[in-house]
């Protein structure tokens, strides 16, 4: 086994203790609201010669995401942190990092979209971001933030996929709350995501290439099948991984973590740090007989439809709870519960679904919550009709 | 036959291009609908055309001005304009007007 030291650090910190881990080539960030400690410790590390990683100010998370570009195309490890706004000012960059198949990891601290100006929790950021082409993996805790930046290098630069990853973990909520964690050796790190050997470099000058060129509806059309072939190899490559960590670092990750759900009739599906609220309620709810389980998310992009149907499979409800909402979807419900609902039809699945948008502009999510949540469930099994198909945690009605 | 286009499965990947130099390949010709023609007898090769085209298409030999490059050449007309020669009665149009003038692709 590894060794490791035990550490009081919040998300943020762990983050950048992975990436001084990691020690990236290039960290490209820009360092002021809305940006997280994740990039003023990282640019402490740096400024201490902690790490070898060219550090670059820039003026905009819109540069900040185009000069990761730009130095992973010229061969680098490269790395980014932001939240919120910032993510959304890096949007079109989003495209083209995944697009120029540029295996960039970036911590994303989940924070509201403005307007009204909100600097809390929520999922906005990140969902909004689902169809760019990154790997989106979520974290409960600031251990899982630690681990997952580790593993989301070894599976952006794999192969078979390259492509960016997005870790995400809740702002405040995680990301400033101070919790026990195994921080392991650096050594032991170094070797598990082992020396960055890009297969294409601009800096390969006895093989040149060009990166972004010109592409037409002769092309363009193949080149974004590589893209979605890339994504369906994903979550084989997120499942070794997630083994191969566990085997090192005693810490096993697979696509989604489920509590009490072997047997369940009623099934909770949630992101990130709501999880331990829930499995919470959820012990508290089974010592009072009520066959709860829950099923935490770990993996959004790719989404793991084929599994999360499987792990379904004999629940008669399921409630999926979104801290975001998809404006103008079908009752303007959440991203998480669009998919989940896909997933079940598609497999020809009768299974029920309800949603439940909570914790908006980091809004609290109770126990009680949870609870009403359950006992909303056990009526949707028994009469087999769910009363409303979206529903609000917390919100003054 | 042409040449078939690489499939999904072939191409490079992210539309990377592999090979220094190769846009000379891409036959940018096809995207003319005017094209320009030469009186070759009235030409004083000063060259101005190849000083201007902006996709090197005016072929020069020997410091002399010898065909344009049709493969290439997007019809643009910037060679047309730039020619300072004038002339009464064009070899191939039969116009007054310059020693490089521009007619309709199908023509």
């Amino acid at each position: 086994m590894v060794v490791s030291t035990r550490m009081a650090l919040d998300g943020a910190h762990a983050a950048a203790q992975a990436m001084r881990q990691i020690n990236p080539d290039v960290m490209a960030a820009y360092p002021i609201t809305p940006q997280t400690a994740i990039v003023q410790t990282f640019s402490q590390y740096v400024a201490n010669g902690e790490v070898d990683t060219e550090f670059i100010p820039v003026e905009s998370e819109h540069a900040a995401m185009s000069a990761c570009v730009g130095a992973a195309s010229a061969g680098g490890r490269v790395m980014t942190a932001t939240a919120a706004n910032g993510l959304a000012l890096m949007w079109e960059v989003l495209y083209i990092a995944a697009s120029s198949r540029l295996p960039i990891v970036m911590p994303v601290v989940n924070r509201a979209l403005s307007a009204p100006l909100n600097i809390h929790c929520d999922h906005s950021d990140s969902m909004g971001a689902r169809d760019a082409g990154w790997l989106q993996l979520y974290s409960e805790t600031a251990q899982e933030v630690y681990d997952n930046i580790i593993q989301a290098v070894r599976i952006a630069e794999h192969p078979d996929l390259l492509l960016p990853v997005m870790v995400m973990q809740d702002g405040f909520i995680t990301g400033h709350g101070v919790e026990g964690m195994e921080v392991a050796e650096d050594a032991v790190v170094k070797d598990f995501i082992g020396a960055y050997e890009p297969k294409y470099s601009l800096l390969d000058i006895d093989h040149p290439i060009t990166f972004g060129a010109w592409d037409m509806y002769d092309y363009y059309f193949e080149h974004k099948r590589q893209q979605i072939d890339a994504m369906s190899k994903a979550m084989a490559v997120i499942a070794d991984v997630g083994k191969e960590f566990g085997k090192t670092f005693g810490r096993s990750y697979g696509i989604f973590d489920q509590y009490a759900m072997d047997d369940a009739e009623l099934a909770i599906i949630v992101l990130s740090s709501a999880a331990g609220t829930v499995r919470t309620t959820v012990r508290k709810l089974r010592n009072e007989g009520l066959k709860v389980g829950l099923l935490k998310l770990r993996v959004f992009r790719p989404f793991p439809a084929q599994e999360l149907v499987a792990a379904l499979n004999g629940v008669k409800a399921v409630a999926v709870m979104d801290r975001s909402a998809s404006f103008g979807a079908m009752d303007s419900v959440g991203p998480v519960f669009l998919e989940v609902c896909a997933a079940l039809f598609a497999a020809g699945a009768t299974t029920k679904v309800v949603n439940y948008i909570y914790g908006l502009g980091g809004r609290d999510v109770f126990p009680d919550h949870i609870e009403q949540v359950a006992s909303d469930l056990r009526e949707i099994a028994d009469t087999g009709k769910v009363k409303s198909l979206v529903n609000y945690l917390g919100l003054r009605e | 036959m042409p040449k078939q286009k690489a499939t999904w499965k072939e191409t490079n990947i992210a539309g990377m291009v592999f090979e220094p130099g190769c846009a000379a390949e891409y036959n940018t010709g096809t995207w003319r609908t005017e094209r320009p023609v030469q009186d070759m007898a009235k030409c004083t090769h000063c060259l101005l055309c190849w000083v201007y085209c902006p996709d090197s298409a005016i072929i020069v030999k020997d410091g002399k001005w010898a065909g344009f490059d049709y493969y290439h050449c997007k019809g643009c007309g910037i060679c047309a304009d730039v020619c300072p020669v004038k002339v009464e009665a064009h070899e191939h149009t039969g116009k007054a007007g310059k020693v490089i003038q521009m007619v309709m692709e199908e023509d």
